[in-house]
């Protein structure tokens, strides 16, 4: 259910622009918001990922991965080195720990 | 992107079983939208917190869909082709930077990512198992990492620096207050205060 609804919604927002014949696009204002969702929505997710632990905030050996990640990023590390190194990095903490 | 899929296949296995993961690579193709989904059912939220969360995270899809409607011909089923194959390398490697895109090379850089997407999500789940315990390897840091990444690339300008920096104080302050996948939802109120800045 879950994975069909979204194939779907994906499939949906995928093709309305191109489909729209003739229709009226987005006002201004919607695409505006549009834009902007996927940023709001990454950060949160980057938070609530590094952070959270059920209801509670804590933090822990997923914070130094996530702090590596950073780093990689801005010396514009490609994207296998950023991700698998924050996993090596929070596992070598953990372990330490 | 490889081994992204194959940890998302490690991940979604103790929770989905084998099957479900293999089939949602196939017919959602989206990271963000998967892992997007998968961290707040991983996390307890219910399946339509799962869903909302994926289909946010892919509504930039429309605004990419908006941008490459001119550039496409034809009638609506080839335009629909051409359409479909759309992820976020690919659309925008695509754009000729003067606001038009060249369809062909969108769906030429789309291919083989898919099927490295899904051979990605097979493997992952057949080795998962043997892996022991994720979060011994740290893979839960694959989550928060590769989401960093993606915000990096997009979190461009003032206003969707706001907008992430708004997105992020949200969810935190809710964290604690409400059910899960319910703060990253309501994140999405960060968009529209933040669309109102001047850009």
């Amino acid at each position: 259910m879950t994975i069909a609804t979204l194939a779907l919604a994906t499939a949906a927002l995928k093709l309305a622009g191109p489909l729209a014949l003739g229709g009226r696009p987005l006002s201004p204002k919607a695409l505006n918001v549009v834009e902007l969702l996927a940023s709001a929505l990454l950060a949160a997710l980057v938070v609530v990922e590094t952070l959270g632990k059920g209801r509670s905030l804590t933090l822990d050996a997923r914070v130094l991965g996530v702090a590596f990640a950073a780093i990689a990023l801005s010396r514009r590390a490609p994207m296998i080195v950023v991700v698998v190194g924050a996993a090596a990095v929070t596992a070598v903490a953990r372990l330490l720990s | 992107m490889f081994a992204i899929s194959i940890s998302f296949g490690v991940l979604a296995r103790p929770l989905m079983g084998p099957v479900a993961p293999i089939v949602m690579s196939i017919v959602v193709f989206s990271g963000s939208a998967q892992f997007g989904a998968l961290a707040v059912l991983i996390a307890g939220g219910s399946a339509g917190a799962a869903i909302a969360a994926g289909v946010l995270l892919n509504a930039r899809y429309l605004a990419m869909g908006l941008a490459l409607a001119p550039s496409l011909r034809g009638r609506a089923p080839s335009r629909a082709a051409f359409a479909m194959p759309t992820v976020d390398a690919s659309w925008a490697s695509a754009s000729r930077g003067d606001g038009t895109f060249d369809p062909w090379y969108l769906v030429g850089v789309s291919a083989p990512q898919y099927v490295g997407w899904v051979l990605g999500t097979v493997i992952g789940v057949l080795i998962g198992p043997a892996l022991g315990d994720p979060n011994a390897l740290g893979l839960d840091t694959l989550f928060p990492a590769f989401f960093l990444a993606l915000l990096y690339a997009e979190a461009r300008g003032r206003r969707r620096v706001a907008a992430a920096g708004g997105g992020a104080g949200i969810a935190l302050a809710l964290t604690p207050i409400v059910p899960a996948g319910l703060p990253i939802l309501a994140a999405a109120a960060a968009a529209v205060v933040a669309s109102r800045m001047r850009p």
